[in-house]
């Protein structure tokens, strides 16, 4: 198969506009009687679920937490990006654009990205009128802020918690569909399936987590909007229950999976504080705006941050981005603190830690101010640690948090199975090889208030779709192969947890897979993971019964589907041999020891295609043609 | 590092929402201060396992005091002893070796339960569907800017909106009352322009929907304040009483 993009002819300005008008609707009356699935409620799935409701389809809607509005979503914290330009800074649509791409390391296509840029400011209005309370200045205007990888100020927020206000925003329409019922809610169920007939995507089969019953779902659609694959590395920013079984399952049955490898690791994180560990707390990107990162001059130095004096400290990210200074991209900053630590001059009991400095920007702005702006992430701070960030700096570390790698899909969000779409932190399709700072929860609304509302009519409009029930043979098939899958888990009765198994593969892909990445470490993470894979299915212990609420066999579930998508990761890494954004391939580097892209062999997407678990997957190409935006050596100094 | 702890803990077991419940007791040894309650239980359940026994079920997801998936009361009170924090983000570094710790789910008639620990908090979600929103299509909207908000109303909006919708007030009420969920939500509605036209309607058809539900009315307790991890104000039930009597004249 090969693949197209399905990208518009003509100026990139129109395009969309162009392809909007060119794509067949459906007629009004017709609409309710298609149905669309739609699986996850974050703000892709939301926000869809609600448009699409709107518009008067018959909808679907599953996502695994009690209430939809517990999305991971609800935890992001810094903004969202949008090209108002409402400061006058000189943002543009087209300088949006530009730092996506640039940001991206120039591995994203950019008919999406301008795309993304264009709708960005739609979705703020949106937002607004839905009753988002975001920031206001006393004049009453909206607020903004800057975020890394932008010298401009196009980040709307809503205090330390700006992804629960548009969460709950696209919660409350979804709600309003619910009322009117065009929308149909179905919490607590787990898509452990996706049920192709005629080659299209018709339904999905699911676990009822409360009785453990297996349940199926036809429809004319399948929106898959389930999120990232970061829990893969165990220790992450993501929510628990976040996982990558629908996107991995789906792959399974023909999706295509893009730049696996594409993953971000961010910054500003709260360290490890002992093996107990279950998750890892984001401390928001807005703090760079103001506080200072530093660790000491010298290697190994003891001495409390209060006695080290200003001339023995290294701000090492204004010593060599002085342009950019502590607002680089996400993928510097945290090689840098990597590398600081690696030289021995990390901080804290562990020395796996920097220092987030705010004793400047209180002098300057006065404690009222900082604590306005960062006052609830100074509590979670101490809450945390047990250390009050107005006397003492805080200490942060890089942590996993996003997966820019995700399902291949085409400019109309539809993946290599026709009828199945993916939106949000799931699909690939935006930000290359590093996402900036505020705009996944830009992207995440883009693809679903604006997008999918459009291109699933043309899909509908323009395909024949022969009657299908859940009585199908189909659905039968996949529900007893599912059945089949958590019946052998339960019956291993091994010696070691399913949390063990994971925290060991989530350390695999740390170390060899994370930050840094070498061809002799993926090729030893390429033999180590089925290894460790192969140990999983002989020696796992799943307590309980499957007919009945159970974490652990959920779990357990999720952690096979890990296993696999680990090996592609590590595959793909190994396979671009250049470094790009957040993948960084130690072999090729600048002299100064920046990212060192291979435009001649690597200015592509790597599509991967499921070939069977002991096959390795079979490699397709879509390459990236760059017409709007040169390619340059990515520089922030 | 401080040493780590032993504690004796009561906790309710139940195995579905028909068979009755009881308190069950169990040790956990090597407790970090450094480590979350939830993090505690993890280490208590994975010992449970290992000794081939069925493990607690709790609900979780975040694990950093947003999404309000979390939800235990800790020696009678909702979320545990700490002032706004949610059990996730409870630390051990508050307890003491061979301190005794009861934990049980949130009670009420509302939030039925599911399993040990975890409740079912559907009721939420029906209030929310019944006027939790403000009336507009996706791409309705005016351009941003064209409503200005002060930025004292703007945060008095986002104090009420703070709300994680974890039901911990419900748990804390005698009453088993949502007035302080009801009122918040109604309130970063009412305190904003976009929230006007509905607004009426909105406390009318929330109310009901509550009192459909099976939860207590409000008698100005304040439990629920004091349990809230957001700090949510009293006043927005008051807000929410004006709001419902000047709909209904
Ligand atoms: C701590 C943190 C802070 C962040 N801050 C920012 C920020 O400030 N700005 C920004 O732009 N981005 C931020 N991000 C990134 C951003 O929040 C996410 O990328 C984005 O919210 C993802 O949205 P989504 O709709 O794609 O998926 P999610 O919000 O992850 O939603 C996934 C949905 O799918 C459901 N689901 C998953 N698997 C299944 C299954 N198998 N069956 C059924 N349902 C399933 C879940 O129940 C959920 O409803 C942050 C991320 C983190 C972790
Ligand atoms: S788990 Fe999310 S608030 Fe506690």
């Amino acid at each position: 198969m090969t693949l197209d993009a399905k990208i518009p002819s003509g100026p990139i300005q129109d395009m969309w506009d162009k392809h909007k008008f060119e794509m067949k609707l459906v007629n009004p009356a017709n609409k309710r009687k298609y149905t669309i699935i739609v699986v996850g409620t974050g703000l892709a799935g939301a926000s869809a679920a609600a448009s699409l409701g709107e518009l008067g389809y018959n909808v679907k809607t599953f996502c695994i937490q009690d209430s939809p509005r517990r999305a991971h979503s609800i935890a992001a914290q810094g903004g969202i990006n949008a090209a108002k330009n409402y400061q006058n800074d000189g943002d543009s649509i087209w300088r949006l654009f530009y730092d996506t791409v640039k940001g991206g390391d120039y591995r994203s296509r950019e008919a999406n990205v301008y795309r993304l840029a264009q709708i960005s400011v739609n979705i703020i209005d949106q937002c607004v009128a839905q009753g988002v309370p975001f920031a206001r200045e006393y004049g009453g205007l909206l607020s903004n802020r800057s975020f890394g990888g932008a010298q401009v100020s196009r980040t709307f927020y809503a205090r330390g918690q700006t992804g629960q206000q548009l969460l709950l925003g696209a919660y409350s329409a979804l709600q309003r569909q619910v009322d009117a019922k065009t929308v149909t809610l179905y919490p607590r169920r787990e898509m452990l399936d996706l049920v192709v007939i005629g080659g299209k995507a018709r339904g999905i089969v699911v676990r009822n987590l409360i009785n453990g019953q297996m349940e199926s779902y036809a429809g004319d659609a399948v929106i898959i909007a389930t999120g990232g694959y970061g829990t893969a590395y165990y220790l992450s920013t993501n929510a628990v229950n976040s996982n990558a079984t629908a996107i991995w399952r789906c792959h399974k049955r023909g999706a295509y999976f893009a730049n696996p490898c594409y993953t971000q690791i961010h910054p500003t994180c709260i360290p490890v504080s002992g093996q107990h560990q279950s998750k890892l707390t984001l401390m928001s990107e807005g703090l760079r705006n103001d506080g200072r990162v530093w660790v000491p001059q010298p290697k190994g130095d003891k001495r409390r941050p209060s006695e080290i004096p200003e001339a023995e400290r290294d701000y090492y990210l204004e010593r060599r981005y002085p342009s950019f200074g502590n607002l680089v991209p996400r993928d510097v900053a945290s090689r840098n603190a990597k590398a600081v630590c690696d030289e021995g001059r990390g901080v804290g009991e562990t020395g796996l830690a920097v220092y987030l400095d705010f004793a400047d920007a209180i002098k300057r702005l006065g404690e009222k101010t900082i604590d306005e702006k960062y006052g609830n992430l100074f509590d979670m701070y101490e809450r945390i640690t047990g250390e009050n960030p107005w006397d003492v700096p805080m200490r942060i570390y890089p942590a996993m948090h996003y997966t820019m790698g995700g399902l291949w899909v085409d400019y109309n969000l539809m993946s290599t199975i026709p009828g199945l779409h993916v939106l949000g932190e799931a699909n690939f399709s935006d930000h290359g090889a590093n996402r900036l700072g505020a705009s996944a929860l830009m992207q995440g609304l883009a693809d679903g208030y604006f997008v999918i509302p459009y291109t699933i009519g043309d899909y509908l409009a323009g395909t024949s779709l022969e009657k299908v029930a859940t009585d199908h043979v189909e659905f039968k098939r996949v529900a007893s192969e599912v059945q089949a899958d958590i019946a052998r888990m339960l019956s291993i009765k091994g010696a070691k947890t399913v949390g063990e198994f994971h925290r060991t593969l989530g350390g695999m892909l740390w170390d060899y897979v994370g930050m840094a990445r070498n061809e002799k470490g993926l090729k030893h993470a390429l033999e180590a993971i089925p290894r460790l894979r192969e140990e999983f299915w002989q020696n796992m212990m799943v307590p309980g019964r499957a007919e009945d609420l159970n974490k652990s066999l959920e779990m357990a579930g999720r952690v096979a589907d890990y296993m696999e998508i680990a090996e592609l990761m590590a595959r793909d890494a190994l396979h671009r041999a250049e470094s790009c954004g957040g993948h960084f391939r130690e072999e090729s580097q600048t002299a100064d020891g920046e990212a060192q892209r291979d435009d001649k062999h690597f200015s592509y997407v790597a599509a991967w295609e499921y070939n069977g678990l002991n096959n390795p997957p079979v490699l397709h190409k879509e390459p990236l043609l760059f017409e709007n935006v040169k390619l340059s050596q990515r520089s922030y100094k | 590092m401080t040493k780590p702890m032993t504690l004796y803990l009561s906790i309710w077991r139940q195995p579905n929402a028909k068979t009755p419940g009881k308190l069950i007791q169990y040790t956990v040894t090597d407790v970090s201060p450094a480590m979350s309650f939830l993090e505690m239980l993890d280490q208590l359940n994975r010992d449970l396992v290992r000794k081939g026994e069925t493990p607690i079920e709790f609900d979780s997801d975040c694990r950093e005091g947003i999404c309000g998936t979390c939800g235990l009361v800790v020696n009678g009170i909702a979320h545990g002893p700490e002032r706004a924090t949610t059990v996730c983000q409870l630390h051990m570094r508050h307890f003491k070796d061979g301190d005794a710790i009861t934990i049980e789910p949130w009670r009420a008639k509302a939030f039925p339960i599911v399993k040990d620990l975890v409740v079912d908090r559907g009721a939420f979600d029906r209030i929310v569907a019944s006027g939790g929103y403000i009336s507009v299509n996706t791409g309705a909207a005016p351009d941003a800017a064209a409503i200005l908000i002060s930025k004292e109303m703007a945060d008095l909006a986002m104090d009420a909106a703070a709300c994680i919708g974890c039901g911990a007030c419900v748990a804390a009420c005698p009453n088993a009352s949502a007035s302080l969920f009801v009122g918040a939500f109604l309130s970063k509605f009412a305190l904003l322009p976009q929230g006007q036209p509905e607004r009426k309607q909105r406390a009318q058809r929330m109310v009901s929907q509550m009192d459909a539900e099976g939860f207590g009315g409000c008698s100005n307790i304040g439990e629920c304040e004091a349990v809230c991890p957001k700090e949510i104000s009293l006043s927005t039930i008051a807000r929410m009483r004006r709001d419902l009597w000047k709909a209904l004249f």
